[in-house]
């Protein structure tokens, strides 16, 4: 026994201005929320997109970054002899071991210093990470004292320009050429040959991680389950896309959460602004309220009528608040104060999973804001209103 | 046995520390079909006698019977189910929803009932025919005189086909003729279509048009001059 929806849409047309503030307070609460989700979404993104589902990536069993993992060089040996690893185009297979360092370096234009990861390669790296281009100089040669930047690390950090000299343990290498690689982990890092930068910083032990291109991808499950069960290996495998996804889980859901807690603070405030109206509205109409109960209408009808007219304008506001976060969807966010995670740009991301949640809180905040009316006019004593006035 | 019984009924109000006894064991016994006015002073306690007979309100002691149903028994959403089937309620400000039109008004009532949309409307708009407002289905309240609003009201109160029509003083807010059209109407609802009415009103000339004429003082009824 349901009173007609057309009785509260009219009866929220009735009250333009009132209903226009609270639709407009919660569509920018909606917006605010889409957008942290597009940052969020966004820098999610760019780390996944780091990596391919055409890669496999092998680190030891366990290890959770690069930096904690170790691969010895008789397992590197097997893993590179595979037959899994699928040639490039110069007919050698497009493998890298790589060994992955942090070292401490000045910075530009401030005070100390911090990390930048330093990443010893095999020659196929290039071939095998697509996303990587030179933008300037060139790449450096097998066997010598030479390494690449990327051009974000050559704008924070001391000694990265082409020609520039950085000590790396007891040795000097020179920056002869300059990457960038499309916003992606790599953008943070120094490349140069592993078989020049692990002795000359004391890695010879062991590799961080191998990274090949599949033969055939599709049969990455059973490559999985055949190198993680043989015992000379002791390595896990996964597709470096879904490695990359893992290591951006922990900022991303910061920065959602980060997102959620402001948007939380301001839904108060517009939860307060849907109640002003809906106890107003209630106190205007006890009479018509009494004559519904009076007609039969159970208090629990009266109620759900009430919250719809309080969550009928918040969706529209939310409508509205998808409206207003949509520009945002590709603009990319400077990045220069982020130093906690070195130097990701990346774009905002407005997906439809961040509108469908944000339609989802503004009708939550409706019925937040509409709850205490709504019940105050479904329990109002009938008898007595009917006789007042 | 008599459609309506309401049984040594006791009704008080406690507002503060003091309680005050509107209606202190009354009885009365409507039957089918009849059209009953009932008269008395301000604060007598009418509007209390007919909250109880249309379920609105519970006595504090005593029982209210109404078509064999105790509605003394009956709680909240029962009530509520009890009062869509048998009770048509015209009140002195009409009451209607001002942003419905006359006929969404009537169609009201039928909301509770299991009814298709097409039958709803027909029976709405055949109501509305009978209290003479055919031509005026898509107007809203305000775009109604009161005799108007008052004439939609009725026929909202009857569009369900109640048991009992209760009216509290259906033409204390309207001028002289509109009134005695109230009333025709109501006589003619009764004579015509067998509605059992309680009316409430402080017009003499209102009461001459009812078969029964009771009057309510201090809590007490008696019958007045018939
Ligand atoms: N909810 C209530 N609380 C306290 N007193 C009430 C309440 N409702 C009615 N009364 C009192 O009961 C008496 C009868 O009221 P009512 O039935 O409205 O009289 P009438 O309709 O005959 O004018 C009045 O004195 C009124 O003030
Ligand atoms: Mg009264």
């Amino acid at each position: 026994m349901p009173i007609p929806i057309s009785y509260n849409v009219r009866n929220v047309i009735q009250r333009p201005w009132s209903t226009l503030a609270t639709t407009i307070g919660i569509a920018l609460v909606v917006a605010i929320l889409i957008g942290a989700f597009a940052l969020a979404s966004g820098f999610q993104a760019a780390l996944v997109e780091t990596g391919s589902d055409s890669n496999a990536m092998v680190l030891r069993t366990g290890a959770d970054s690069e930096i904690s993992s170790g691969i010895s060089l008789d397992a590197a040996h097997i893993l590179k002899a595979l037959p899994d690893v699928a040639p490039g185009p110069d007919g050698r297979p497009l493998v890298s071991a790589d060994m992955v360092v942090l070292m401490n370096q000045p910075r530009l234009g401030q005070e100390g210093s911090s990390n930048v990861t330093v990443r010893g390669i095999d020659p196929p790296s290039l071939a095998l990470r697509p996303r990587v281009k030179l933008v300037a100089g060139r790449m450096f040669a097998p066997g010598s004292d030479e390494v690449i930047v990327a051009q974000r690390i050559a704008r924070r950090f001391a000694h990265c320009g082409i020609g520039d000299r950085l000590r790396f343990g007891q040795r000097d290498f020179t920056v002869v050429g300059q990457f960038t690689a499309g916003g992606s982990g790599f953008d943070s890092e120094v490349w140069g040959d592993n078989a020049v930068l692990m002795p000359a910083l004391n890695r010879e032990g062991a590799y961080q991680s191998v990274t090949f291109r599949m033969r055939d991808p599709s049969r990455f499950a059973e490559l999985k389950r055949r190198l993680e069960s043989d015992r000379r290996l002791g390595v896990e495998v996964r597709t470096e896309r879904a490695w990359y996804a893992g290591q951006s889980r922990l900022m991303s859901t910061v920065l959602r959460a980060g997102g959620i807690l402001i948007t939380l603070i301001m839904a108060v405030g517009a939860i307060f602004g849907a109640m002003n109206t809906m106890y107003a509205a209630v106190g205007q109409r006890t009479r018509e309220i009494a004559v519904l109960l009076t007609l039969g209408f159970t208090p629990g009808a009266v109620m759900r009528a009430f919250l719809f007219e309080s969550v009928f304008p918040a969706l529209i506001g939310g409508a509205l608040g998808c409206l207003i976060a949509l520009p945002i969807n590709g603009v990319t966010t400077s990045t220069t104060n982020w130093s906690s995670f070195s130097e990701i740009a990346f774009a905002f991301r407005v997906t439809p999973a961040g509108m469908i949640a944000g339609l989802i809180f503004a009708a939550i905040m409706g019925a937040f804001g509409g709850f205490l009316p709504a019940r105050q006019a479904a329990r109002q004593s009938l008898a007595m209103t009917l006789r007042a006035g | 046995m008599a459609l309506v019984e309401v049984k040594n009924v006791r009704k008080t109000y406690r507002r503060e520390a003091e309680e005050l006894t509107v209606l202190d064991g009354l009885s009365l016994e409507i039957a089918e079909g009849d059209f009953v006015a009932l008269m008395g002073p301000s604060g007598s306690g009418k509007t209390t006698l007919l909250n109880l007979i249309g379920g609105v309100d519970q006595p504090s002691s005593g029982d209210v019977v109404v078509g064999g149903t105790r509605l003394t028994g009956l709680r909240g959403k029962q009530l509520a189910r009890w009062r869509a089937r048998n009770i048509g309620y015209i009140f002195q400000l009409y009451n209607l929803i001002p942003v419905l039109t006359a006929l969404q008004n009537v169609e009201l009532p039928l909301l509770l009932v299991k009814m298709s949309g097409k039958e709803r409307r027909e029976r709405a708009r055949h109501a509305l025919d009978i209290v003479g407002l055919e031509d005026r289905l898509k107007h809203f309240p305000r775009q109604l005189s009161g005799g108007q609003e008052q004439r939609v009201a009725i026929a909202r109160a009857v569009v369900s086909d109640p048991t009992v029509l209760l009216a509290d003083e259906p033409t204390g807010d309207l001028d002289r003729k509109a009134g005695a059209d109230i009333l025709t109407l109501l006589d003619r609802l009764n004579k015509e279509f067998k509605k059992t009415i309680v009316m409430v009103t402080h017009d003499p000339t209102a009461a001459e048009r009812a078969h029964r004429r009771l009057h309510l003082d201090k809590g007490v009824l008696s019958n007045g001059p018939s």
